[in-house]
């Protein structure tokens, strides 16, 4: 055969990437984004004097910062940064504890009642849908403004992502041992422990971690409504309008994340 | 299905320019351990050449550097007039317009389509947006379907390229080469993940379209009997260097001793 | 298990006339995991001396549960007075702009920056500023971001939504790099031998690879966006952030659960659409 041969009806053959449904429904969808677009900007107000002098208050914002008032540090800053890793370790323990327990209501190979998985899906989407930080003005209204209402609102947030995690994991788990155990006559309780955990256990502090470094930066913030840590340091630093504090905290912050960053690949590194 | 018979001279007049020559060429991937030491040859007119010798020998460092998939360190590839080692990025493109190149692994876009992967081969002259929507010209589509039909694999147009056998990804490799109308055709062990039928159908396949078209051959190949079958020059690596270079009937088993080293493995 | 075979052995043994049981020979099969325990021990540990250090006392935490259950009560039933739900749909309107636009642009910026970022395409100059970029980018909390852009562009939706976009550029080029890193070089490199530009090879060679997982990202990037446009408003970047603030502060608990729920099925709406999303495009 040579490459000269004319198609059979003499007419080009064509070839088309999508079928004209996919074209229909993607164009559609483009259309869809282009209207989003359109309506979202029409209605947030630029005002163009703030834009103009835009790049001059950032100027000004950062000369503001510099010098940074190290002085600070080890007046307020020091005991703030040690507040906020405890409330972040502290949480991460308490979360992954309940979501534990949650998991167990989600996991489809666990619990079999579809209602009660339904309602332990709720629970985690829930907790994950309200901010940290909205939490923490629930707590700090409960609990009084400190540590105690920082650690419980990082606890319950991080209860959706950690639970849900924990869940998938528990899904995944190979249903062979369990059969084994159960065929043997197990109780539930050593299926639990000996089936499932062995299984679990490498994600559970994959998890744990991923979460944990997520969750010093959250309570970094916490204090800014309450919740002690890096977080209120900053809030009094802000309200005096003492940039050059503010500044301080945030380097610290920098800092930190990056530490935690280093630390959690290390410990990933590790476990895979 | 025509095969060139063993010992054919290259037909090209004898005052034919070469397609491709290389001078003095050179490859350290750690400085002091040249893989490839003043590797000279030259390419003229069509016809297959093979290029045996153990795994390690340079071989396919050979065939990379000349479309500067590695980069050479020193030497001239002298391609249709022009020194690939001295081309900028852009005119370096141009020039691997023309030349198509196949490979072991087959290296399709595994999750694009059969005429997709066919139509990279023209990606060196279409423009962005084309590509991007794929509203590739309707002549571009017309021959890839016919290269489609040479090669074998008519109906398998809109298939995913990952849902196929070794030997048709194989086969749509050879297509996006030729696709690209290419003044040589490269070819980096082609055979190597197929098995022993299907290796002589795509060696084939490649002798014959390449000759169809009138242009050279260069091929990596391990198994020195389909060489001595397809290819009407063997050139044999050794530690770097090239220490035969002759047509097929010449290789006799004092040679492949040298190239390969040991007899065990001589019938 | 193990007990059943060493009463067999005990059997065999004695009709043999041995008796050859002995409690050190017969191997545990579930041996203390000293490491696991050990562990354990130093979690434990460490909890009782951080809730100190912090000072979370019991004390408190029952006083606040106490505190808590009256708070539920003024939360209860919520809110849904006429002027009160026109704040509330004002607001979660805003909020849901800037989650839309920052999301949108954000992808939009992360594609080059990510690509950038990919240590097998870009050279290592260009890739560690890119990635450094990046990083920067994630350091701070969208909420400290959005302090900066209000002193910088005012307060409003625009400094709430440069905020998200900085988040999600951050997350979304970081994500895209890292998919870029994983993927087969072999598919690159035979599109580089056609004499492909750049970009060319970007399209057919390196997309199909990565876009599925990218279209994942973009979506669980929309949902956290809509999260967090409903905060930006805290720190005065618009958006249903400030009413809630302002409600809080007014103690109009009950408005603030109707606050809360509306979000929360937001949110929910948006998961659906975006596995719609995703199906679509795979």
């Amino acid at each position: 055969m040579t490459n000269s041969q004319a198609s059979p009806h003499g007419i080009r053959r064509q070839w088309h990437r999508f079928s004209a449904r996919e074209r229909i429904m993607r164009t559609s969808f483009h259309v869809v984004v282009l209207i989003a677009i359109a309506w979202s900007l029409r209605s947030i107000e630029i005002f163009p004097e703030f834009l103009y002098d835009a790049p001059q208050q950032t100027a000004d914002l950062f000369a503001r910062m510099w010098p940074i008032d190290w002085a600070w540090y080890p007046k307020v800053v020091h005991a703030a940064l040690i507040e906020t890793l405890h409330i972040a370790t502290l949480g991460t323990i308490l979360a992954v504890a309940m979501a534990g327990l949650v998991a167990l209501l989600v996991a489809s190979n666990i619990t079999h009642s579809p209602v009660i998985n339904a309602f332990g899906r709720f629970i985690l989407v829930a907790t994950r849908s309200v901010h940290t930080i909205v939490w923490a003005l629930f707590f700090v209204a409960m609990f009084g403004p400190g540590a105690l209402a920082g650690t419980l609102a990082i606890a319950v947030h991080s209860i959706g992502f950690t639970g849900k995690l924990l869940s998938e994991a528990i899904e995944d788990a190979r249903p062979g041992p369990i059969e084994a155990l159960a065929a043997a006559g197990g109780s539930r309780r050593a299926i639990l422990l000996m089936g499932y955990w062995p299984q679990v256990k490498p994600s559970v502090l994959a998890i744990a971690a991923f979460r944990w470094d997520i969750n010093v930066r959250e309570s970094a913030v916490l204090g800014l409504v309450g919740g002690g840590g890096l977080g209120m340091a900053l809030d009094t630093a802000l309200s005096n309008l003492y940039w050059d504090q503010a500044g301080l905290v945030l380097l610290v912050i920098f800092g930190v994340v990056i530490a935690t960053e280093i630390m959690t690949a290390w410990i990933r590194a590790k476990i895979i | 299905m025509e095969v060139p018979a063993s010992g054919q001279p290259m037909s090209a007049g004898p005052n034919a320019a070469p397609s491709l020559v290389i001078r003095n060429l050179r490859k350290e991937y750690r400085a002091g351990e040249p893989v490839l030491k003043n590797v000279c040859f030259e390419v003229t007119g069509r016809g297959m050449t093979a290029i045996i010798g153990p795994s390690g020998t340079g071989k396919s460092t050979l065939i990379r550097c000349i479309n500067r998939l590695v980069e050479p360190t020193a030497g001239e590839i002298v391609f249709l007039g022009r020194d690939l080692a001295t081309l900028n990025r852009k005119e370096l493109r141009m020039a691997r317009r023309q030349i198509g190149m196949v490979f072991q692994e087959y290296n399709l876009v595994e999750r694009l389509s059969v005429i997709e992967n066919v139509l990279c081969g023209r990606l060196g002259f279409v423009p962005l947006w084309r590509t991007w929507s794929r509203r590739f010209p309707a002549g571009d589509i017309e021959r890839a379907f016919q290269l489609l039909d040479a090669v074998g694999l008519s109906t398998f147009a809109t298939q995913r390229a990952d849902q196929l056998s070794g030997g048709q990804r194989q086969r749509v490799g050879i297509a996006r080469a030729l696709m690209q109308e290419p003044n040589l055709l490269l070819a980096d062990e082609p055979t190597s993940s197929l098995d022993p039928k299907t290796s002589v159908e795509i060696m084939e396949l490649i002798a014959n379209r390449a000759s169809e078209r009138n242009i050279p051959v260069i091929v990596n190949i391990h198994n020195v009997a389909l060489a001595k079958r397809f290819a009407n020059r063997i050139i044999g690596m050794s530690k770097g260097e090239i220490v035969f270079d002759g047509p097929p009937t010449g290789l006799e088993d004092a040679h492949l001793v040298e190239i390969y080293g040991g007899e065990d493995w001589l019938e | 298990m193990a007990a059943r075979i060493g009463w067999n052995d005990m059997i065999q043994g004695i009709s043999q006339g041995k008796a050859r049981v002995s409690s050190h020979r017969r191997r545990d099969a579930f041996p203390p995991n000293w490491p696991m325990r050990l562990g354990l021990v130093a979690l434990a540990t460490y909890v009782i001396y951080a809730t100190t250090v912090i000072d979370l006392s019991w004390s408190r935490f029952v006083i606040g549960l106490d505190q808590g259950a009256r708070f539920i009560a003024r939360m209860l039933p919520p809110n849904m007075a006429g002027d009160k739900l026109d704040l509330l749909f004002n607001g979660m309107l805003e909020s849901l702009q800037i989650a839309i636009i920052a999301t949108i642009v954000g992808v939009v910026l992360s594609l080059p920056l990510g690509l950038a970022a990919a240590r097998n395409l870009s050279p290592w100059p260009l890739a560690w500023m890119a990635r450094t970029l990046v990083v920067l980018f994630r350091t701070f909390h969208p909420v400290i971001v959005a302090i900066l852009f209000v002193k910088a562009v005012g307060f409003g939706a625009l400094a709430g939504m440069l905020a998200l976009v900085v988040a999600s550029v951050g997350f979304l080029a970081k994500l895209f790099a890292e998919a870029t890193e994983e993927m087969s070089m072999k598919q690159v490199e035979g599109v580089r031998a056609t004499g492909a530009s750049f970009l060319s090879l970007v399209v057919m060679a390196v997309v199909p690879q990565v876009m599925s997982r990218f279209i994942g990202f973009s979506a669980y990037q929309l949902d956290s966006n809509l999260r967090n446009s409903a905060l930006v408003g805290l720190v005065g970047g618009g958006g249903i952030g400030a009413t809630l603030f302002t409600a809080f502060q007014r103690f109009d608990y009950d408005f603030v659960l109707t606050i809360v729920l509306s979000v929360i099925a937001v949110i929910m709406v948006g998961e659906i659409l975006s596995g719609w999303m995703r199906r679509l495009f795979q």
